[in-house]
């Protein structure tokens, strides 16, 4: 089964997390706004791309040494159950890093945005495409596509393919997020738009767990 | 637990000046004769004041909380959460401003109300107990809370042992358990009274009083002619929890007190507020204020003592002469525009435009109660003791509000005739100036009362982190 379908959940789930303000739009907003600069916003979203890219690419590489160690059958229930699980647990303890800090290096930046997408589990979230998509190369098309683009998820192209899918996905969404803010709306539609995504965040990492466990 | 953010939380202080009107204060009303050890003590309490002017009980208490205890002296009090829970590095905006903290100065505990449930009538819901805080802080003598961005922020003005050195611990804003001391190197500071911070230039600033067995007998007059009490400002890294500077106003200066740091977070200074100088009786205020990257401070404000007859003066003062003005709170607009100056000595409550903050433009005066003025109010029938202390400034800047007692020792060495607990309103005019409204008079019977803090918010409870 061939199918285009993992990548593009892959680059959805990137869009998801982008546009929440806790991975970092917020951050970048807040930023520009203390500097009195579009630039700054779009400096910041960088490096806090890259700490959401080290995060899922730390999740990614558990799953590899799983794949390893564990035998097949049994590490779609591990990944389903272990999401399930902590979807409920974000549930019952919605929690946050404890960070205090806006004088920011882009080293900070990384770190914060590590921090934030592992507390969410945002790297989990992204296990069961990774499980379920692992037979599904790249799609490629047209005559200059050569066979070895044709990637499968389970090698280690494909696995930093993805997370480099996921995370452009995720730094365009904030970028567009965080500049629409920025320039037209204001912060004063958080008041009345920023629902609580920490919850829906919850409902989708049981989703995910679900639907791994299920298919 | 709600979908959307709280409505009372604002991004920024600017649009938090667009919020709707305050129907209810909740004030703290300490009773005086169970500290004093005087006959009829009662239990210290929380009370409702009706704001809203088409309500039939405005500006009337309509509810009165007692704590369980006597003797606690209720004092200041502040929100478990507030606008700072929008804040981009650690946003938890579904948290609600539903419980009332009031750390209690003298028995050390923290009452933590309801005031969801009924906001006319907050119900007492939880008490933290000085055991737990200094068991886990080290500290005692709560004094001044703010939400902040990871937590509620207490200081503390010095151990179980009444002495120093005061500091700052954590709250959890939602199981209120109490983490921990602040500070991980507090340098040379040693005795401390308020703080506050700038979350943009993650700053946090603190000031000093005295240890408790410095304040809690009554000002010693040894101590401040000594020059022992506090006149230095910190300024720490919010971030590291460290120590980074001393501003020291000289020690003819004493007790440098309230803190107003500027609302808008790119801002870096604010007002901090001097009771006295025993060079001459004034009272000052100071700006501080960053200076390439080290900070600065400079008086500002002065306001002069008055002369008056000795036999109008308590026995502490009759050898001046004079009425300090004793500048014992101040209070910032949203908008960083006016200061509100407390006078407690001469009664007088004065607005300065400080547009430009390094020159505040003094453009308002209220008089009422003093030392030795004891002006009325329209509905006090006759004249008045106490003065303005506790100020409070409505989320719009339109109206303040302020209350007539310090603490219940030091009421007792200026007004050793009875302290009268009252609350007032100030109506404030477009461009500037102040007038007493003529109809707004709470009497506190047998209480006396002490921080206001409006339903929703004001211009002390909010911290925001956008511009």
């Amino acid at each position: 089964m061939t199918s285009i379908w993992p990548w593009i959940t892959l680059a959805a789930l990137g869009a998801y997390h982008g546009l929440s303000p806790g991975m970092g739009w917020l951050f970048a907003v807040a930023l520009g706004l203390q500097e009195k600069s579009g630039k700054a916003v779009l400096r910041a979203l960088v490096p806090i791309a890259i700490g959401h890219a080290a995060s899922v690419g730390l999740a990614v590489g558990l799953l590899a040494a799983g794949k390893a160690s564990i035998p097949t059958g049994i590490l779609p229930w591990i990944t389903g159950g272990v999401l399930v699980a902590f979807g409920i647990f974000k549930l019952v303890r919605p929690r946050h890093p404890r960070w205090v800090g806006m004088r920011v290096s882009a080293r900070d930046l990384v770190v914060w945005s590590f921090l934030m997408a592992t507390a969410h589990g945002a790297g989990l979230m992204l296990l069961p495409v990774f499980v379920l998509g692992e037979d599904n190369p790249a799609p490629c098309h047209g005559p200059s596509c050569h066979d070895a683009a044709g990637i499968s998820l389970s090698s280690p192209g494909g696995y930093l393919a993805a997370i480099s899918l996921h995370t452009l996905a995720m730094l365009a969404v904030s970028a567009i997020v965080a500049l629409i803010v920025y320039y037209k709306v204001g912060l004063a539609m958080l008041r009345r738009a920023w629902f609580d995504l920490d919850r829906v965040w919850a409902g989708a990492l049981i989703l995910a767990g679900v639907i791994g466990l299920l298919l | 637990m709600p979908f959307r953010p709280d409505p009372t939380f604002y991004p920024s202080p600017r649009m938090a000046m667009d919020a709707p009107r305050e129907r209810l204060a909740y004030v703290a009303a300490p009773d005086a004769n169970a500290v004093l050890g005087r006959p009829n003590p009662l239990r210290d309490g929380l009370a409702t004041v009706d704001l809203d002017p088409r309500s039939p009980t405005y500006s009337q208490i309509i509810a009165l909380a007692e704590v369980p205890n006597f003797g606690d002296e209720l004092h200041h009090s502040g929100w478990n959460a507030c606008s700072a829970a929008l804040c981009p590095y650690a946003p938890h905006p579904h948290v609600e401003r539903r419980y009332l903290m009031l750390p209690a100065l003298r028995s050390s505990r923290i009452y933590v109300f309801d005031t969801k449930l009924d906001p006319r009538r907050p119900k007492l819901v939880r008490t933290i107990e000085a055991e737990e805080i200094a068991s886990r802080a080290g500290y005692s003598r709560p004094h001044t809370l703010h939400c902040g961005p990871d937590g509620i922020y207490v200081s503390a003005l010095g151990n179980p042992a009444g002495e120093g050195p005061g500091g700052i611990f954590v709250l959890d804003c939602e199981s209120f358990d109490v983490l921990g001391r602040w500070e991980i190197d507090r340098g040379p500071q040693y005795l401390h009274y308020d703080f506050w911070w700038h979350l943009g230039h993650d700053t946090l600033i603190s000031s000093e009083w005295g240890t408790p067995k410095m304040i809690e007998d009554g000002v010693v007059p040894e101590l401040l002619l000594g020059k022992k009490y506090g006149h230095r400002l910190h300024v720490w890294d919010l971030r590291r929890r460290k120590h980074v500077q001393a501003l020291d106003i000289g020690d003819e200066h004493q007790m440098a007190l309230e803190l107003r740091p500027a609302h808008d977070p790119t801002k870096a200074w604010g007002f901090m507020g001097v009771v006295i100088s025993v060079a001459d009786l004034s009272a000052s205020v100071w700006l501080w204020y960053r200076e390439g990257e080290r900070w600065a401070i400079k008086k500002v404000i002065t306001i002069p003592a008055e002369p008056a007859s000795a036999d109008l003066l308590p026995p502490l003062l009759k050898g001046f002469g004079a009425v300090p003005p004793l500048v014992t709170d101040i209070n910032l607009s949203l908008d960083d525009k006016y200061l509100y100056v407390s006078c407690w000595g001469t009664g007088e409550l004065r607005q300065y435009d400080v547009s430009n903050p390094h020159e505040p433009k003094h453009v308002g005066s209220v008089h009422i109660g003093g030392i030795a003025r004891r002006t009325p109010h329209p509905r006090s029938g006759g004249p008045l003791t106490g003065a303005p202390q506790m100020v409070e400034v409505s989320r719009d800047g339109k109206r303040i509000y302020f209350t007539s007692g310090l603490y219940t020792t030091w009421d007792e060495q200026f007004y050793p005739d009875g302290l009268k607990g009252w609350m007032v309103k100030v109506d404030v005019k477009e461009g500037g100036g102040i007038s007493l409204d003529p109809d707004f008079f709470v009497d506190f019977g047998p209480r006396r009362a002490h921080q206001v803090r409006l339903e929703g918010g004001d211009a002390s409870s909010d911290s925001f982190c956008y511009p």
